[in-house]
């Protein structure tokens, strides 16, 4: 895990720089504790910039293997530039006439000094422009999808070369495939119906699953665990559910066979409510499932640092250890579960026998 | 909940949406179609062919029964022939040995008859004689002694019927 030793090697360092004063026992143990709680508030978050590791020496931060993505801003006009200009947050930008700042992940507008204004939380009141930057997540984004496309292209196309049957690394995928649609699909939305579907079911679950993935690599990119990201892939299930809907999926809605007129009427705003509640809890399931388990294995890492001693950070890191191969699991679970509740939720859309003891 | 609304990057949606669904449309149209296509195809391919195989196997075991039953049937034929033949043979030899008794027993009877009316006629005409050699012996003896041939002649002709020349 290089994220795991070059956050030792961070770590280390800092403890290193604390540990030539001996009488600032207590201040190192209460710093140390932050600097992890910010890198772990840090971690979880996007990112304007792309950066392996990060260690301080004399003072000064130093960046390894650092790339600048690219920033766009729309603030009366289109702006661009690399994300390096914002020297993470020490300087600021001129584009035209305004002023731009990075801080704490997010860009300000400011004045040529770059001051922020704070409001009693300490939360900046500086105004934002409309941020459209290819951040870290959009970069890793992207490399899945051309990934995907790539790897399923491939698999489409060995068929072709090879009699029907898949070769390299397609062999893996393509049962994959077919239990997503005899195991997930068909069950849940019907024979006839599931065709439709497919296309969505079969790229949301591989989409998902690599990115969750990706972020139990060293390069820990939380991706699945934003919940921009979550939101987008939890509308489209809401559109797709509610624009492919038959007239039995409306008049389940408004007007519930089956019961007394006045239930009919208590159900309209209940069943409403359910359109939008079943989408939302596909976006906070996945947003919270990546985002705890993330939190969990970096703290547990950060533990190591505390403890500072053979006992303490071995079991921490045997505990460290055991969460990321749990997390390899849920990474493949929560895949399974928004393609399986999507599936479920198209399903409800395309019914259309219905028996009255529901 | 703020937080989660602070955290939310407009931005990052719209960058997200985007990608999804152009991954969506590009995959399906060069990825899933043609791979859930071939997987179908295949596992109508392989359902057909068992089918035919199955089939294959039916028709075999069909034929197979046939011809055992065809076999069977000829058996029984040559056997009912045989059996006719031999009944028809049976049959010949009795029918032939009944006519053979009949016609010996006709032949016995007729010659049984005709030796009774041989007999009959040889014992007329024996009688015939012997009365005829009577009278003449009688006439040798008595042609003097009898004055009326005709009361000589009764004579003779009562005691010989008296006569049984069975016993």
């Amino acid at each position: 895990m290089k994220r795991t030793l070059l956050v030792l090697f961070t770590l280390s360092l800092a403890s290193n720089a604390f540990a030539s004063s001996t009488s600032k026992e207590g201040e190192k143990k209460g710093s140390l504790k932050d600097e992890i709680k910010a890198y772990v508030q840090h971690h979880l978050k996007d990112s304007h910039d792309f950066y392996l590791g990060s260690y301080k020496e004399a003072g000064k931060k130093h960046y390894v293997g650092y790339i600048g993505l690219p920033v766009i801003l729309w603030d009366n006009g289109l702006h661009y530039f690399s994300s390096a200009k914002f020297k993470h947050g020490k300087a600021v930008v001129q584009k035209g006439s305004n002023y731009y700042k990075l801080y704490h992940g997010k860009i300000y507008i400011t004045d040529a000094d770059g001051s922020i204004v704070y409001d009693a939380d300490h939360h900046p009141t500086n105004e934002k422009p409309l941020d459209l930057s290819m951040t870290k997540s959009v970069i890793t984004m992207l490399l899945t999808a051309l990934f995907m496309f790539f790897l399923f292209r491939s698999l489409a196309r060995s068929y072709g070369t090879n009699g029907n049957i898949a070769k390299g690394i397609g062999r893996f995928f393509e049962p994959i495939i077919i239990y997503i649609r005899d195991d997930i699909a068909i069950p849940n939305i019907g024979e006839k119906h599931h065709g439709r579907y497919m296309s969505f079911l079969l790229t949301v679950f591989f989409f998902i699953w690599f990115l969750n993935l990706l972020g139990l690599t060293p390069l820990g990119i939380n991706v699945t665990g934003n919940i921009a990201v979550t939101f987008g892939l939890a509308l489209i299930t809401f559109l797709l559910t509610n624009l492919t809907a038959n007239k039995n999926y409306w008049a389940h809605i408004f007007w519930m066979p089956g019961v007394p007129v006045l239930m009919k009427i208590a159900l309209i705003p209940i069943e409403l409510l359910g359109v939008v509640i079943k989408p939302f809890s596909l976006l906070i399931r996945l947003y919270a499932n990546m985002q705890a388990g993330h939190i969990v294995l970096m703290s547990l890492i950060g533990l190591m640092f505390i403890f500072n001693n053979w006992l303490g950070s071995s079991l921490s890191f045997a505990l460290a250890f055991s969460i990321s191969i749990i997390e390899l699991l849920v990474a493949l679970l929560q895949a399974y579960i928004f393609t399986m509740l999507s599936a479920l939720y198209f399903g409800f859309a395309v019914e259309e026998h219905h028996d009255e003891a529901h | 909940m703020e937080k989660l609304l602070g955290e939310f990057s407009f931005g990052l949606f719209i960058w997200q949406t985007l990608i999804v669904v152009a991954l969506l449309l590009l995959l399906r149209k060069f990825a899933w179609k043609p791979i859930l296509n071939t997987i179908n195809d295949r596992e109508e391919g392989i359902r057909s062919a068992m089918e035919a195989a199955a089939q294959a196997r039916q028709e075999m075991q069909n034929l197979q029964t046939d011809n055992e039953r065809i076999l069977k049937e000829a058996r029984g034929e040559r056997e009912s022939l045989l059996k006719e033949a031999r009944e028809l043979r049976q049959k010949m030899i009795d029918e032939a040995k009944e006519e053979a008794k009949a016609q010996g027993e006709q032949l016995i009877s007729q010659a049984k008859e005709a030796i009774e009316s041989e007999k009959q006629i040889a014992i007329t005409s024996l009688k015939n004689e012997v009365a005829d050699l009577s009278l003449q012996i009688a006439e040798q003896l008595t042609k003097e002694t009898l004055s009326s041939d005709k009361k000589q002649t009764e004579l003779v002709q009562k005691l010989l019927k008296e006569v049984d020349f069975k016993a």
